[in-house]
């Protein structure tokens, strides 16, 4: 049976790993290699590494780093950030990444969604949602990295949900902002509505703050996995305690 | 020891490549048939689609040579699947080296496809191999005379094959941490 996948978020500005409270007010955490060799070691299941200076200022992810990371971790790991066209997203898989994950520029130009799996296959394909509940709505936010750009698209979440998938995402990560840097938990309620008509894996993100919340947001939903930063940057949670808490609670974890 | 690693076009030759480099193999990527016949082992990576890898072997007459080579070959992902006779993958005629097809994940069966993460392997021919793999694969084979390693998502596929001097795994081993390193380990030490 495939297990659930625990996968640390590292954002990455100006070549450093960041995190801030529903998407603002960044502040240094560590340097990529560091984080990324760690969490290795702690048995995480997967890597992102959202470049979120990227689409923000019209900037593409540096690829040095990549590399280095593809040289370091013998784990998948997937790369976000400014990724607008198929050149853009062949640099990075070619330096070693295993995925590439898009948000603004797929809001921008859908297409490129089916370019990308067209010429890469959908399991490199990864779309990123922005969304927020607002007027009793889900909707999609872009350029979330900094509060200057953040927008709201005006498109329902399960509307684009829908789209990204007919147009070949091989998986979705969700990231529920409501939730984002405040660690009460996953937002549940979310989940399960888009989770609904969803046949991509789709991985939780936001909110995440004590082990129970794993174990609800793995239990409670179908989610594929679920993406945690500030929890493990901060060394609130070690990755191996928790996979050790989760297996005891019965869920599929890799060990 | 040199390991050839063919380059049947995609992306992402690296990271197979950094993965011998981490076990201290020299590792060449290519695709000239000159190349290839003086290492002393193959690496068939495959990713992209089956229909695309299979156009560019064929192109580079790489086809033919693979067909051929008595060399040890290891076959990852849709490296593994081209060894087999068809994949419904864009209606591609594949190898043909391996008796047996590749279908998709029936939407019914799985809770979703691609199969995308870590899943367990039950190898029949040494079960210190036995472990975790990372998979990301939307095809697969079910069984065929020269499966020898298990693995279920929904239903029971062929997660390791295994023929002559062909060897195939459709999880990646590069990408499966220690598990994955003692795999390819094992493939070195049949070499």
């Amino acid at each position: 049976m495939l297990t659930k996948r625990i996968i640390p978020c590292l954002d990455v500005k100006n070549g450093y790993v960041v995190k801030g409270i529903k998407f603002k007010n960044h502040e240094i955490v560590g340097s990529i290699l560091d984080l990324a060799s760690k969490y290795n070691e702690e048995g995480a299941d997967e890597l992102v590494f959202y470049d979120i200076g990227a689409s923000t200022y019209d900037g593409i992810v540096s690829k040095e780093w990549v590399k280095q990371i593809a040289e370091l971790i013998n784990i998948p790991f997937c790369v976000a950030g400014g990724i607008k066209n198929l050149k853009d997203a062949k640099d990075i898989l070619n330096n070693g990444a295993d995925k590439i994950s898009i948000n603004s520029p797929a809001l921008v130009n859908p297409n490129l969604i089916q370019e990308l799996a067209n010429e890469f296959g959908s399991q490199c394909v990864v779309v990123g949602i922005d969304s927020r509940y607002i007027n009793n709505k889900y909707i999609v936010y872009s350029n979330t990295g900094d509060e200057k750009t953040i927008k709201n698209t005006e498109i329902e979440t399960k509307a684009w949900i829908d789209q990204v998938q007919n147009l070949g995402a091989g998986e979705i990560v969700l990231n529920c902002m409501n939730k984002d840097g405040v660690r009460d938990g996953y937002d549940i309620t979310q989940l399960n509505i888009m989770l609904k008509n969803c046949d991509v894996p789709l991985i939780a993100s936001g909110g995440a703050g004590t082990k129970d919340h794993f174990k609800d947001v793995l239990t409670k939903t179908k989610s594929s996995g679920a993406l945690a930063a500030s929890v493990f940057h901060k060394d609130l949670i070690k990755i191996n305690e928790l996979k050790d808490f989760l297996r005891k609670k019965s869920i599929n974890i890799r060990y | 020891m040199k390991i050839g690693i063919v380059d049947c076009g995609g992306a992402n030759l690296n990271s197979i490549y950094y993965s011998f480099k981490r076990l201290n193999i020299d590792a060449f990527i290519s695709n000239s048939i000159d190349e290839l016949s003086q290492m002393d082992a193959l690496v068939l990576p495959g990713v992209g689609s089956a229909g695309k890898v299979m156009e560019t072997l064929s192109k580079k007459n790489l086809a033919s040579f693979i067909r051929e080579t008595n060399k040890p070959l290891l076959g990852i992902c849709i490296g593994m699947q081209i060894l087999f006779d068809y994949s419904e993958e864009d209606n591609t005629e594949c190898l043909g080296l391996i008796k047996g097809n590749v279908t998709k994940f029936n939407k019914k069966d799985v809770i979703a496809v691609p199969q995308m993460g870590w899943n367990k392997v039950e190898c029949k021919f040494d079960n210190t191999l036995n472990g975790y793999y990372y998979f990301a694969n939307s095809y697969f084979n079910k069984d065929s005379d020269c499966t020898v390693g298990y693995t279920s998502y929904g239903n029971q596929f062929s997660s390791i094959i295994k023929k002559d001097n062909l060897l195939g795994c459709q999880f990646h081993p590069e990408k499966s941490s220690t598990a994955g390193e003692m795999f390819l380990k094992n493939f070195i030490n049949s070499i």
